[in-house]
């Protein structure tokens, strides 16, 4: 008996000395949610597959927003130039040439009508383009219901539909992402926002994880292993006087996009380099 | 027995896991693995020089204007901590000196660096001047791997400026840690012409460090170009236009004067051409007497833009080497075997001139310097898209008294390209250029009397010449072909006397 503990406590000294001395696992998690029912992982060539992938075209006028509401430069397409599926990833790239008014192209990608959850974790691994006027982003936004507004039935606008934030980057601020919640009464500059940035590394070489856990009652915002922001339904009452309205018990949808120029980065200069491409080696959905 | 088994699966389950140990934390060495030697300090100032020589600023060449009384330690002024480096940036009429630059080296026998991915320093201006190079990798010695950043414009709060290592690799043993230049603020033009004012700088915390947030975004030999180009068997050319670019954390986008030292070249034919990289310069030599070779560079992992296609036209042809005279009978505007009158240029670049080659006025430094077998070089001269063009002796130089001589010698060797017999390379003699009574008259070599890729040496009777030529006050020497021959090697132009 005796003897049989002695060799258990050995047992653990070696499992010890194995997770200290070899502890390379850079992918720990810091979530709970662990049943993945939807991905991505981008292993046939070709075209985004279009039963989980739908495209947005054009520079937004069609939707009643030109520029994308942001004044952003692109026109959006689905051709091969600005995405592709390749060697096991999602390649969106941003090119300079004049195409339908435009002075960029690039693409935008949705799961509109195709995947829409509520709660959960949203996570995708990308590597990020660099230079002045690049806004890529990873992004979710809610589904609309039908209101009633004046005796008629109308769908709601944003930002009642609300709009989870979960990777923006500017070109030149190649360190730093953020993560971003925008509801009634917090939207736009008003948001409720944090900055994260990396200390040794930029977001432009290497690939990098970046994740939501949404719950009925908070947002949590990672990067890699390191969660940087959690945005509860009480943050959202503190920072917005009581106005603000939590719309987030809702059905949201992805959106992948690489933005050139617009309000918040600003236009390109002759310095930012074309074409770029944001690489996404997966995208997954867990409930 | 069950016993036993029990006992048996857990022995087998430690060995399990000792190996997993192992399996999973080997780490094989690479071939080419050296023991690091030196130390890998990364401090160069903080209050205090760390490990520098005791000379701590060794300045540039006083003899080229560099002023060695700019420097000091100022314990009022600090980013961290309780001192800086400040530097009294000399205005033009100081006779000091007009420009302040100077090296950090370190004491021993140099720093490991290569965990190191940048420079960085702290600095502030009295103004917002400019720092007209700062850098390492210059330690007066070797100067192996020079990278600098120039152009660095300082604002009068403290800022962090960064100077990213172009190949951290290289630097296993570098004494060279830091360089700067700076000259006077011109609020008023750009050019360096006598009204810059002095000012004053601050350095603090200069230090390597490794940011992880640099990105190489381009490395470029002979400035990202396609440089194509004749050369003979024995034919050197200096690499250049060697920069790397680096996009930084900030956004900024900053080039890095990249010595040659920190590229690998390849010749894609090494019998024709091979690249040797000494003391931070790297030489093409051209070996074969037939082919093209064209060399390119890498930087680390990263293709330089830039290439240089050379190919070899075989043995160089020296200029016949002029029968011997007394030095005192000779009057010699261009030779290496003779000691050469000044001139004010080879090329004067006139209103209507095509004419390129011959820039200056040094008979050692002018278009080609083709090395002797048996030592020294060949200076010659190289005009090309001749129309008309002149060595002049004039306005800065004396006139040339040849009023003893006889003849006028030259060798000229006309290149690639056919003569025909209507061609022409007219000789004109000016004299008394600039005095309101020059006069001139020509003698003129006839296409017959020229052969393509050969040279043809020519003495002309001084009686040949046309015009009333004051041969005591000779002050041009034209060359003109109205473009009928572009290309020509000149040399050994010279008046005799029989």
């Amino acid at each position: 008996m005796k003897t049989f503990k002695i060799q258990y406590f050995s047992v653990f000294i070696l499992l010890a000395l194995m997770i200290i001395s070899c502890d390379l696992d850079e992918t720990q998690e810091v979530v709970t949610i662990n049943n993945l029912v939807w991905s991505d992982e981008f292993d046939v060539d070709g075209a985004p597959n279009p039963e989980k992938w739908s495209f947005d075209i054009g520079d937004g006028t069609e939707e009643g927003i030109p520029g994308w509401g942001n004044s952003e430069l692109q026109y959006y397409t689905d051709r091969t130039e600005n995405v592709t599926v390749e060697n096991d990833v999602l390649i969106i790239t941003a090119r300079q040439e004049s195409f339908q008014g435009s002075g960029y192209t690039s693409a935008r990608l949705t799961t509109e009508g195709l995947l829409e959850q509520q709660y959960g974790r949203f996570e995708a691994r990308i590597r990020l383009p660099y230079g002045q006027g690049y806004w890529p982003a990873f992004w979710l936004l809610g589904v609309p219901e039908t209101i009633i507004v004046d005796g008629e039935e109308v769908l709601e606008q944003w930002p009642n539909i609300g709009e989870i934030d979960i990777m923006e980057y500017l070109g030149d601020e190649p360190t730093s992402v953020f993560g971003t919640l925008h509801g009634p009464f917090f939207s736009g500059e008003e948001s409720i926002t944090k900055e994260y940035t990396l200390e040794r590394d930029r977001f432009d070489t290497g690939f990098h994880v970046f994740g939501i856990e949404w719950s009925p009652e908070q947002v949590n915002y990672y990067v890699d292993d390191v969660l940087y922001q959690t945005i509860t339904k009480t943050d959202v009452d503190e920072e917005t006087d009581g106005e603000g309205v939590w719309v987030f018990d809702r059905p949201f949808y992805i959106i992948l996009n690489v933005a050139v120029g617009g309000q918040l980065p600003g236009p390109p200069t002759p310095e930012t380099v074309f074409p770029q491409s944001m690489i996404v080696d997966y995208v997954r959905v867990y409930e | 027995m069950i016993h036993n088994t029990l006992n048996k699966l857990r022995f087998a389950s430690y060995l399990m896991l000792t190996s997993l140990v192992f399996i999973s934390c080997e780490r094989e060495l690479s071939d080419d693995v050296v023991d690091a030697t030196f130390p890998s300090t990364a401090d160069i100032y903080t209050d205090n020089p760390v490990g520098l020589t005791d000379e701590f600023f060794i300045s540039f060449d006083p003899a080229d204007g560099a002023n060695p009384e700019a420097f000091d330690v100022d314990d009022n002024e600090s980013y961290m901590g309780s001192s800086s480096i400040r530097i009294d940036v000399p205005s033009p009429d100081n006779p000091n000196g007009n420009f302040v630059g100077a090296i950090f080296r370190d004491r021993g026998e140099g720093r490991d660096l290569s965990g190191f991915d940048a420079l960085t320093f702290w600095a502030k201006g009295s103004t917002t001047g400019t720092l007209s190079e700062v850098g390492f990798g210059t330690d007066f010695l070797d100067n192996k791997f020079p990278a600098s950043r120039t152009g660095v414009q300082l604002t009068t709060d403290w800022q962090k400026y960064v100077v990213p290592i172009p190949d951290p690799s290289k630097l296993t043993q570098e004494r060279g840690l830091f360089l700067f230049a700076a000259g006077g603020l011109d609020v008023v033009d750009d050019e360096p012409n006598g009204n810059e004012i002095g000012w004053t700088f601050w350095l603090d915390e200069i230090r390597f460090e490794k940011l992880g947030t640099s990105v190489l975004t381009k490395a470029s030999v002979f400035n990202g170009q396609n440089v194509v180009q004749q050369g003979f068997v024995g034919s050197k050319i200096d690499v250049f236009g060697t920069t790397s670019s680096f996009n930084l954390s900030n956004g900024q986008n900053v080039d890095v004067n990249t010595s040659p030292g920190y590229f690998d070249f390849q010749s894609s034919e090494e019998a024709v051409a091979t690249v040797s990289v000494e003391m931070g310069s790297a030489e093409i030599s051209v070996i074969g007497s037939s082919g093209s070779s064209t060399i390119t560079a890498s930087l680390g992992n990263n293709e330089a833009e830039g290439s240089f296609e050379v190919t070899s036209s075989g043995n160089f042809l020296f200029a016949p080497t002029p029968p011997e005279r007394e030095p005192s009978n000779v009057v010699s505007l261009f030779s290496d075997a003779y000691e050469n009158e000044p001139v004010r240029h080879y090329n004067g670049f006139f209103l209507f001139a095509t004419t390129q080659g011959g820039e200056g006025n040094d008979p050692n430094d002018v278009d080609i310097q083709f090395p002797r077998p048996e030592g020294g070089v060949d200076n010659i001269i190289n005009y090309t898209e001749l129309n008309f063009v002149s060595i002049g002796m004039y306005e800065n130089v004396p006139f040339v008294d040849a009023s003893n001589m006889t003849h006028l010698h030259l060798d000229i060797n006309v290149r690639d390209e056919s003569v025909a017999t209507s061609d022409f390379i007219r000789l004109e003699i000016e004299s008394n250029t600039g005095t309101g009574s020059p006069a001139g008259g020509s003698s003129t070599l006839t296409g017959p009397n020229l052969q393509p890729n050969d040279w043809r040496s020519f003495d002309i009777p001084l009686s040949n010449f046309s015009g009333n030529i004051d041969f005591g006050n000779v002050s041009q020497l034209f060359f003109v072909s109205d473009a009928s021959i572009s290309d020509i090697y000149v040399d050994n132009v010279y008046f005799y006397s029989e």
